[in-house]
């Protein structure tokens, strides 16, 4: 039984921002479940009494001085957009009016 | 030997020569210069054509700015997914094309420090996403040793420049074997680090917990000076150790005997009997040098890639969140949006109502190619409400007990002893239509970022096909140093760093 329907990867997909359809979207949905379906396996595990880790090393509040340093100017920041008119970047209308 | 050309030669050789005779510098550079001129069209290790100019103008530069510079005049190539001032840095991404950084990387700046000359980029993986360099954006790197084949990846580009001769060493990273991998395929030395044993800051971030950044080489000694100009703690990098960072280079002479090697049993299917028979030998000649063998458990070794793909997946796809058009690299023309005085979808077919998240889905779905899509939606469906705890949660678990199995093991021996990959170099387009047997290649090396363990790859054979054949070593966190010195003890002994592809 499939782990994963190709409604289930289009929703996925909105989450992600990614447009998927036709062939796309039913070729990575059979991809995906192959993958997902390998995964199950570590169902098997007893991870009972097991703490998960999300990081390897026992580094816990990691803090710097708190003393400012200099930082990228502005106008570099801005000159990085693929539309700007400094000193701000642009982005299609997201208010209507 | 005075004719030897100067860009077969290894770091430390022509460290050498470059102090006797800062001249050679310049000679080496032509010579790489040419050789590429020739090679790259085939290989297409590298993603720019060199300028010429600036880098001859680089090499003089650094000679006079750091007369003591331990890479003083010594061309190095990147991988694409490292910041360079004023470089593009496009992980082999159209998402990222045309974005200059604005900042070094902590390796950059340690780079530059010692004299090194920055080469153009290496190709990889988009995003460094896959084992085979076949996902680059911008199209595959081929092995030297053998064209229709794939160097590995995702570091293809910086193991097949220095395997042939493009350039004298590289930097690659590694989150999944992407630096031991395909310096297996391409019969060099490429080692991942102890997680946190070198700054990531500058490193474009594909599985925070699990990314590294290491050397690619020509030999043991290259690594170890490598290794000691970028290790070390960073303050801006809050995951860097703040560990003492040993002399690599003095200590690898020291005796290799009587230290205990593991050998741990490992799932066989898939495994090549060239391989298997490489890696038997190579025990053999641990155990001339003076070394004992013992059999170890990785107990869940079995389950690391299933553990992986979970983990690395869903930190990547909360990374590449980043990627919207917004700030920098590419936003979709026609979506709107970066035409001069229009806040209106341009598209031909606006399929939702607001321009934004049109935008978002346009420049998204068209610039990421296939692998770096299935990652994302992978780890957001991984990550999602009523998923979390049975993949994600269940994923960190089992990262524990492999974990564990490491801290198991070392109590009872030095170093680890296992192949790179389960096979030689693969043929492009063998694997690149079946993403689980692709994702299936990087059994041997996976573990060790699961674990943050230091891992280290180096030549041990060549197949009947004269293929390279990759041996790996691992040990505990920060013994960078004994790994360094039990490969340099091997590589003494035997002769399969000296090989040659026959471009």
């Amino acid at each position: 039984m499939a782990v994963v329907t190709p409604e289930v990867v289009k929703q996925v997909a909105m989450l992600a921002r990614l447009r998927l359809e036709g062939k796309a979207l039913t070729q990575l949905a059979a991809q995906l479940d192959e993958i997902l379906q390998y995964v199950q396996q570590l169902q098997a595990v007893d991870t009972q009494r097991v703490e998960p880790t999300s990081h390897v090393l026992p580094l816990t509040n990691v803090l710097r001085k708190d003393e400012p340093t200099p930082s990228l100017s502005q106008d570099a920041v801005v000159a990085l957009a693929p539309a700007a008119q400094p000193p701000f970047v642009k982005v299609p209308k997201v208010i209507e009016v | 030997m005075a004719s030897r050309a100067l860009a077969c030669q290894t770091l430390h050789e022509l460290r050498d020569l470059i102090q006797q005779d800062p001249t050679a510098a310049e000679h080496l550079l032509e010579e790489l210069l040419d050789r590429i001129a020739q090679l790259n069209g085939r290989l297409h290790a590298y993603l720019a054509e060199p300028d010429r100019k600036r880098l001859r103008q680089q090499v003089r530069e650094q000679l006079k700015a750091c007369p003591n510079g331990k890479l003083r005049g010594i061309p190095i190539t990147v991988k694409d997914n490292i910041c360079i001032q004023g470089e593009e840095t496009t992980c082999a991404s159209r998402i990222l094309q045309g974005f200059r950084s604005p900042y070094d990387a902590t390796v950059i700046e340690r780079l530059r420090r010692e004299g090194a000359v920055l080469m153009p980029r290496a190709n990889m993986d988009e995003f460094a996403f896959g084992s085979s360099t076949e996902n680059s954006a911008f199209g595959p790197t081929r092995n030297p040793w053998a064209t229709d084949r794939v160097p590995g990846g995702s570091s293809g580009g910086s193991a097949a420049a220095v395997a042939a001769d493009l350039a004298i060493g590289a930097l690659g990273s590694d989150t999944g074997g992407s630096i031991r991998q395909p310096a297996s395929f391409c019969g060099i030395v490429g080692m991942k680090p102890t997680y946190g044993r070198v700054s990531r800051y500058g490193l474009v971030a594909f599985a925070s917990s699990l990314d590294q950044i290491g050397p690619l080489t020509k030999d043991v000694t290259d690594a170890a000076i490598l290794l000691s100009v970028i290790a070390g703690h960073d303050a801006r990098d809050s995951t860097s150790a703040p560990v003492e960072v040993p002399d690599y280079v003095s200590q690898l002479n020291t005796s290799v005997k009587g230290l205990r090697i593991g050998l741990p049993k490992l799932p066989e299917e898939g495994l090549d009997h060239e391989v298997n028979d490489s890696l038997a030998e190579a025990v053999k000649a641990f155990e001339r040098l003076g070394c004992q063998t013992t059999s170890v458990e990785l107990r869940q070794i079995d389950k690391a890639i299933a553990t992986y793909y979970i983990i690395a997946t869903a930190e990547a796809s909360s990374n590449l969140a980043r990627y919207d058009g917004v700030q920098y690299g590419y936003r979709a023309v026609g979506s709107g949006l970066g035409v001069e005085g229009s806040g209106q979808a341009q598209s031909p077919e606006p399929r939702t109502q607001n321009a934004l998240l049109d935008m978002y889905l346009t420049t998204r779905t068209s610039g990421f190619g296939d692998e770096p899509k299935r990652r994302i939606l992978l780890g957001t469906y991984v990550l999602s409400h009523g998923y979390y705890d049975a993949y994600y949660l269940k994923g960190m678990k089992v990262r524990t007990l492999i974990k564990q199995d490491f801290d198991e093991a070392f109590k009872r021996c030095d170093l680890v002893v296992m192949p790179t990959a389960p096979s030689p170099a693969f043929r492009l387009g063998e694997k690149i239509d079946d993403p689980l047997q692709m994702y299936l290649s990087d059994i041997y090396t996976i573990s060790a970022n699961l674990a943050g363990v230091p891992a280290v790859s180096i030549p041990c054979g060549l197949s009947k096909a004269g293929l390279p054949i990759g041996m790996q070593l691992l040990t505990a966190p920060f013994r960078e140093d004994l790994l360094l010195r039990a490969a340099y003890a091997y590589e003494q002994a035997t002769d399969w760093h000296r090989r040659q592809p026959g471009l």
